[in-house]
């Protein structure tokens, strides 16, 4: 039958992609230290340790910081530089967005290293979250301003002046009309910000000091103990099961969004 | 003094005054040094070719533009430092601009957020104004769930209900199909004698303005080639740039022999020698090389059995080309001693054919719709 090989591929992709993810799971709800197959029985006391883990804990705590953190100052700055470039023209715009968009394509232990040297040696900051957060803002503001540009760009230029035309101010039609038009745009990219910063590894590990370990670099460090392992599996389980969360509620806004505007659905994350 | 509300007698004050208005962006100049006057109560349109500058110009009386020199006066007063907010102008624009995250009585209401009425003071105005343009009943929907002749209607509504002195209108039919469109000009037409404010329409279609406006500013390369009502610029336009701007004009070359004070005495290709009178060159008249114009609707074919014109004069040629309208036919005909084909349109009527391609005819024509050109 035609279209056979094809089905067998796609199966097999997703059977790459996900089974992995599947022993997560598995193994957190395993009576066993030992990461491997017959499974002994069942437990909960995994995940039990995990509540009573403050340094671990604590890990969460700093990566929920950053990440909120990170989202809000990358949106701002992507709303400004999204607003920017849509709506005024100034000399070497080209350049200059050129240059903001190039954390991108750069390699994160490059700008680790680059922003470790210039902390460290060159401001003589001590390390610690604030340092992390604006090392993720970095990266994480090229995400927004492409996410914030397609949102900006889609709204009629016309609106804006309408409203200025009826009456109101420069600033009131910023938030009766262009705010809520784009709102969708920000909320995306306020998730993806947050989402980029949760579990980013490279950055935190060269940028938060001693003490502020985020929760990537607290988890690696923990795979050195085998018997912690079980332990990174159950707090494994429970980030699975956020991610879907928190990106079904953002289908459902960029869904809603979409359909109050009017607008055709394009396609989105799901 | 109170004001007629007929427009025909209601005295002409001015609203809007232009005076030198300059707009330049770096060496491009959009608009050169336009001065004049629009009348309270009056359509007025502004028509040309796109980049011709009728944007600008709106905008520049918006308030989205300022001017780079003279001054704008809106009913008296200068609008130097005013901003687009506080001025006594709304807009329509091509894209209807309407809200599309509010519902239609939302949109409409827009502007009454800063007014000091009571809640249901606003929602009778909103109610008037969605009847004023046929939309009664429909202030819930959602405002993008509307068709475009509908939108065009929110947009009005929304526009009028601050009873601004001016209306602008930025080609607001163009995104419309051909029957919404001539339905929505009369409609426009109507609503602006009823409610008696100054609307001023930018448009590249020459035919929108002939039918909506009482003046018309046929503008080009930021400058206002000819302002007239749109019969006299239909009849009489003051140069062949502006003739053929407006409708069909045919064009003959010809040598003004003498200029009098009245009577300009002229040699015309393949009409001969012939005379017309000075209100027949709204350009002016100088002897030497010119052309002269006529519409294709002012010469007549002769078909055999007509009685022989006793007014007009009558010319002959072949017909080199047959298109046929239905109410109308188009013919192209080549005049004996002419280079090229002029073009005559005859209204059908039954029992008269339609003459064939390649056939000898006689023309008739009268020397007074003749146009000159410098």
């Amino acid at each position: 039958m035609k279209g056979r090989g094809f089905r067998i591929y796609a199966i097999a992709y997703l059977v790459f992609l996900y089974a992995p993810i599947v022993l997560l799971p598995i193994f957190a709800f395993n009576n066993s230290t030992i990461i491997s197959f017959p499974l002994v029985g069942f437990t909960t006391k995994w995940f039990a340790a995990l509540s009573d883990d403050t340094s671990l804990l604590l890990a969460v705590r700093h990566s929920l910081i950053v990440a909120v953190s990170v989202s809000i100052l990358a949106t701002t700055f992507g709303v400004f530089a999204a607003r920017a470039t849509t709506r005024y023209d100034f000399p070497a715009k080209g350049g200059i967005m050129g240059l903001i968009m190039l954390p991108l394509v750069l390699p994160d232990i490059i700008i680790a290293v680059a922003l470790l040297g210039a902390f460290t040696n060159i401001l003589g900051v001590s390390l610690n979250l604030f340092t992390v957060i604006l090392g993720h803002t970095l990266i994480a503001t090229p995400f927004t301003i492409a996410i914030l540009n397609a949102a900006f760009q889609s709204l009629d230029r016309s609106l804006e002046e309408a409203a200025y035309d009826l009456g109101e101010t420069k600033f009131s039609t910023f938030r009766l009309i262009i705010l809520p038009l784009v709102a969708p745009g920000i909320i995306s990219s306020m998730l993806i910000a947050f989402t980029i910063s949760l579990d980013e590894y490279i950055i935190a590990a060269f940028l938060s000091g001693a003490g502020s370990a985020t929760l990537p670099v607290y988890i690696f460090s923990q795979f050195r103990f085998p018997q912690r392992v079980p332990i990174i599996m159950a707090l494994g389980t429970i980030l699975v099961c956020l991610s879907v969360l928190l990106l079904t509620v953002a289908e459902y806004f960029r869904r809603r969004g979409i359909a109050k505007a009017g607008g055709k659905d394009t396609g989105g994350f799901l | 003094m109170t004001e007629s509300q007929d427009p025909a007698t209601r005295p002409a004050r001015p609203i809007i005054e232009l005076r030198d208005v300059e707009k330049y962006y770096g060496d491009y100049y959009a608009l050169r040094k336009i001065s004049t006057t629009i009348r309270q109560g009056e359509f007025f349109s502004l028509l040309g070719p796109s980049g011709c500058g009728k944007t600008t110009l709106l905008r520049c009386i918006a308030g989205f533009e300022e001017l780079s020199g003279g001054a704008l006066l809106i009913d008296g007063r200068d609008m130097n430092g005013v901003p687009a907010n506080n001025r006594p102008t709304n807009m329509v624009f091509q894209s209807y601009a309407i809200f599309p995250h509010l519902t239609v009585e939302e949109n409409v209401g827009f502007g009454l957020r800063r007014d000091p009425g009571t809640k249901a003071e606003k929602a009778a105005r909103v109610a008037e104004a969605l009847e004023m343009v046929g939309l009664k009943g429909y202030g819930k929907r959602a405002a993008h769930a509307l068709s475009g002749g509908q939108r065009q209607r929110v947009a009005l509504a929304r526009a009028l209900i601050l009873k601004p002195k001016v209306l602008l209108l930025d080609e607001p039919l163009s995104a419309l199909d051909k029957k919404m469109r001539e339905q929505m000009q009369s409609e426009l037409r109507k609503l602006q004698r009823q409610v008696g404010i100054t609307f001023i329409l930018v448009t590249h279609d020459q035919e929108e303005a002939l039918i909506m406006s009482d003046r018309i500013a046929v503008m080009f390369d930021g400058e206002i080639a000819q302002l007239d009502s749109p019969e006299r610029l239909y009849r009489r336009p003051v140069s062949r740039k502006v003739a053929e701007f407006i409708g069909i004009m045919n064009f003959l070359p010809a040598t003004v022999v003498e200029v009098g004070a009245e009577q300009v005495a002229l040699d015309v290709g393949g009409l001969g020698r012939l005379s017309i009178t000075a209100e027949q060159c709204p350009g002016g008249a100088r002897t030497g090389t010119a052309s002269v114009g006529f519409r294709p609707e002012t010469m007549t074919l002769l078909f055999e059995g007509d009685p022989e014109p006793t007014r007009a004069r009558v010319a002959e040629g072949k017909v080199t080309e047959v298109v046929y309208y239905g109410d109308m036919t188009y013919y192209e005909v080549l005049l004996d001693g002419v280079e090229k084909p002029i073009q005559i349109s005859m209204r059908n009527v039954v029992g008269r054919p339609v003459l064939q391609r390649g056939q000898r005819t006689r023309v008739a024509w009268d020397p007074a719709a003749l146009v000159l050109f410098g």
